[in-house]
């Protein structure tokens, strides 16, 4: 038989136990939370720090993502940026190439719709939203070729949005850059 | 003691009715993707589709069940008619007028514009009107909550307010606050554009506001298979409900953290910064925190229920649960699939990992495991515990619930570990066909054809659960007495008033999301050269 003294016991027991519990789930977020905390100061992988805008009305006429401008460029102190715009329904240019072992500076917007970009081998993946570029350090290591598809519903020709990444040597690369301002492997 | 038992069979009737036609849209685009179907076929039919699927299985069913499922709780837990039921048939006839303006256009592939709109896409007007039309019935239903309770809490100033009622007034409150976001991008971003009073609309800003719904509306889809898990589940094994006051804590926690986590679907996106994305990661954590506290509540109740039948053991108590119930079943079910997402949505909420599989087949899993398996199942067993009480018929096929049950489960299983699959190889989602010979996604081709067979054994579930509804519907006529929910093993003799009221808990709800949305929001409307040129779906072509 139960008495009254028990239930307040069980009681007790059981909001102890849930106590407990409660603090392990506390620690374990916690946990979690830090971790990501702490990979991304280490790391430095956190995401784009500043809003930096485009008018896509006159991508084309003026600004940096004319599309003479667009590819792979050298800059003065060794790293390259890529610059590069998603449109319905392609990217252009529609095959980057890039050198292995060297910092990338990735800059993309969109021309119309939004888009988004990964390259498939990679953790490379960004959103390209008109009116706003979007920019990504990146790093290859080995050279290969990675498909690079559109991640985002653009409208009916989504599915035939693929481009192609092709890393090669640094040494090729350089050799590629040689006798010319912008890269790309379309041309 | 429930009353208006036709306003909540037709609330139900109708949930599953659009979840049927979805259902069937999903296993369809599930085929025609896959490497069994041979590509040429118009790709705007599946976009056509893609937005029916999600707009009625993210806007109109689960909608539907809240509604209905929060007018039973008001009538069997404040044990009295539902005021205001002439208001409760508007708001249902709104939704459903509602859902059917929709329809229309999409159906003639006027706005094919997916359910998460996608602007500076812009579809037919009567689609995004017919979207505020279902939301302004559910908001009629969020007011009616509400005002039961008020009545309610003002005739009984000495009593706790019953678990399930505040559970389902947390919900409504929760959904009231989250639709705002998006009824803001329609009402002062996209209406204005589809009617042709502006050309060009703000693309970053509109993936903003949208975020503020998006993520909690999946906590709102939620609240239902919660108040199911702490209210119905231990009643329906022969148990008692381990603590009440963790229960109220955990819907508290949903009110006030589900909202200000929304940025993180925008992780990948150039119009928020990192010190918001952060803020939004951080709290995205925090909302794993009442899914724990839930888990060990009904874990623990199922223990106590299983004792009290004779299970014995560290383990072995678990055999001795009453496994032919389909209430178990579909709990146990519902909680294994919560696992496995919820582990895939903690990967989620980190920024660096979330850059593997942004955007990619992975999420689709990931929220096809949670939404059509964690809460879906329960939402069919909400019916299966209800249906003899609203139809005064007896529901005794319990096999076949079983095997309904299972199929759901193996179905989901099969269609979305493989897409979590694919994902982390870096396929992208929401496309109407894929170049299985080309050898970047060739090795992708295994994984999509058995996705494709878990939205075929998902199908023969579905039609499965309409042959017990409908055998319910028409069996012999029996008493299935009072209707009633699981009670606490201690019932707690007071209250304290943070536990049973909502006052406190709103504001923090508003104020956070004020601080977390405030700045990325205030910042893109000030920034200059942001609005950019719309482009007409299903204009003429």
């Amino acid at each position: 038989m139960t008495t009254e003294s028990d239930s307040h016991l069980g009681e007790a027991v059981a909001a102890r136990i849930e106590r407990r519990w409660a603090t392990l789930s506390i620690v374990v977020v916690g946990v979690l939370v830090g971790m990501a905390i702490f990979i991304g100061i280490d790391h430095a992988t956190m995401p784009q720090g500043h809003v930096e805008t485009a008018d896509p009305k006159t991508l084309h006429l003026t600004g940096e993502f004319i599309e003479s401008n667009l590819g792979s460029a050298m800059e003065a102190d060794g790293s390259v940026t890529v610059r590069a715009i998603g449109q319905q329904y392609s990217f252009t240019p529609q095959c980057i190439v890039v050198p292995s072992e060297t910092p990338v500076t990735l800059r993309a917007t969109s021309a119309d719709a939004v888009h988004g970009l990964l390259i498939e081998g990679t953790n490379i993946n960004t959103m390209l939203v008109p009116g706003y570029v979007s920019e990504l350090p990146v790093r290859f290591k080995a050279p290969g070729e990675h498909a690079m598809p559109c991640q985002e519903f653009c409208g009916i020709g989504h599915q035939g949005m693929w481009a192609k990444v092709k890393v090669v040597d640094k040494t090729a690369f350089l050799r590629m850059m040689a006798s010319r301002r912008r890269l790309s492997c379309v041309d | 003691m429930l009353i208006n038992k036709r306003l909540i069979l037709a609330h139900f009737w109708l949930a599953f009715a659009v979840f049927g036609l979805a259902l069937i849209l999903g296993a369809w685009q599930m085929f025609v993707r896959s490497p069994f179907n041979a590509w040429h076929f118009n790709p705007e039919f599946y976009y056509r589709s893609v937005t029916a699927h999600g707009s009625a299985m993210g806007y109109v069913f689960p909608t539907l069940i809240a509604m209905g499922f929060g007018y039973a709780i008001t009538e069997a837990t404040l044990e009295k008619p539902l005021v205001g039921v002439r208001w409760a048939w508007a708001g249902f006839a709104l939704v459903a007028v509602g859902a059917v303006v929709a329809m229309i256009p999409v159906s003639l592939g006027l706005a094919s514009v997916l359910y998460t709109f996608y602007p500076p896409m812009v579809g037919n007007p009567f689609y995004y009107i017919g979207v505020v039309m279902v939301v302004v019935g559910s908001w009629i239903w969020v007011a009616l909550m509400s005002i039961n309770l008020m009545i309610w809490k003002r005739d009984n100033p000495d009593r706790p307010v019953p678990l399930a009622m505040f559970a389902n007034v947390a919900g409504s409150y929760l959904w009231g606050w989250t639709a705002v976001g998006a009824a803001l991008e329609i009402i002062f971003l996209i209406l204005p554009v589809a009617l042709g009073l502006r050309s060009t609309i703000d693309a970053g800003l509109a993936r903003v506001f949208f975020s503020w719904t998006l993520h909690a509306i999946v906590y709102f889809w939620l609240i239902p298979t919660y108040i199911a898990y702490y209210t119905i589940f231990p009643r329906a094994i022969g148990g008692r409900l381990y603590s009440d006051a963790m229960a109220r804590i955990s819907f508290i926690l949903f009110v006030v953290v589900a909202m200000p986590i929304g940025v993180h679907h925008l992780f990948a996106d150039p119009q928020v910064g990192a010190g918001f994305k952060f803020m939004h990661s951080v709290f995205t954590g925090l909302v794993t925190l009442p899914t724990l506290l839930t888990i060990f509540t009904i874990c623990a109740s199922a223990e106590i229920a299983s004792r009290l039948r004779g299970g014995r053991g560290a383990f072995g108590w678990v055999r001795a649960l009453p496994w032919q119930n389909p209430i178990m079943l579909a709990t146990a079910l519902s909680l294994v699939m919560l696992g496995f997402g919820g582990a895939g949505g903690i990967i989620n909420m980190s920024y660096q990992l979330d850059a593997t599989i942004h955007n990619t087949q992975w999420i689709t899993g990931h929220f096809h495991l949670i939404f059509g398996g964690a809460i879906v199942i329960m939402y069919f067993a909400i019916a299966y515990d209800l249906w003899p009480h609203l139809t005064g018929r007896a529901m005794d096929h319990f096999g076949l619930m079983r095997t309904q049950l299972w199929l759901w489960f193996i179905g989901m299983i099969v269609t979305t570990f493989p897409w979590h699959y694919v994902g982390i190889l870096g396929m992208p989602r929401r496309m109407a066909f894929y170049d299985y010979a080309n050898p970047a996604i060739s090795p992708q081709t295994f994984s999509v054809g058995m996705s494709a067979v878990g939205g075929l054994i998902l199908l023969t579930s579905g039609v499965l659960f309409f042959v017990v509804l409908i055998r319910g519907q028409r069996a012999e006529r029996s008493d299935a007495g009072a209707y009633r929910f699981s009670v606490p093993i201690h019932m707690p003799a007071r209250i304290p008033v943070a536990l049973n009221s909502f006052g406190l808990w709103l504001t923090l709800m508003v104020g956070l999301t004020v601080v977390n949305y405030g700045y990325p929001i205030a910042q893109l409307l000030v920034l200059k050269q942001t609005n950019v040129p719309a482009i007409y779906v299903g204009a003429s072509r």
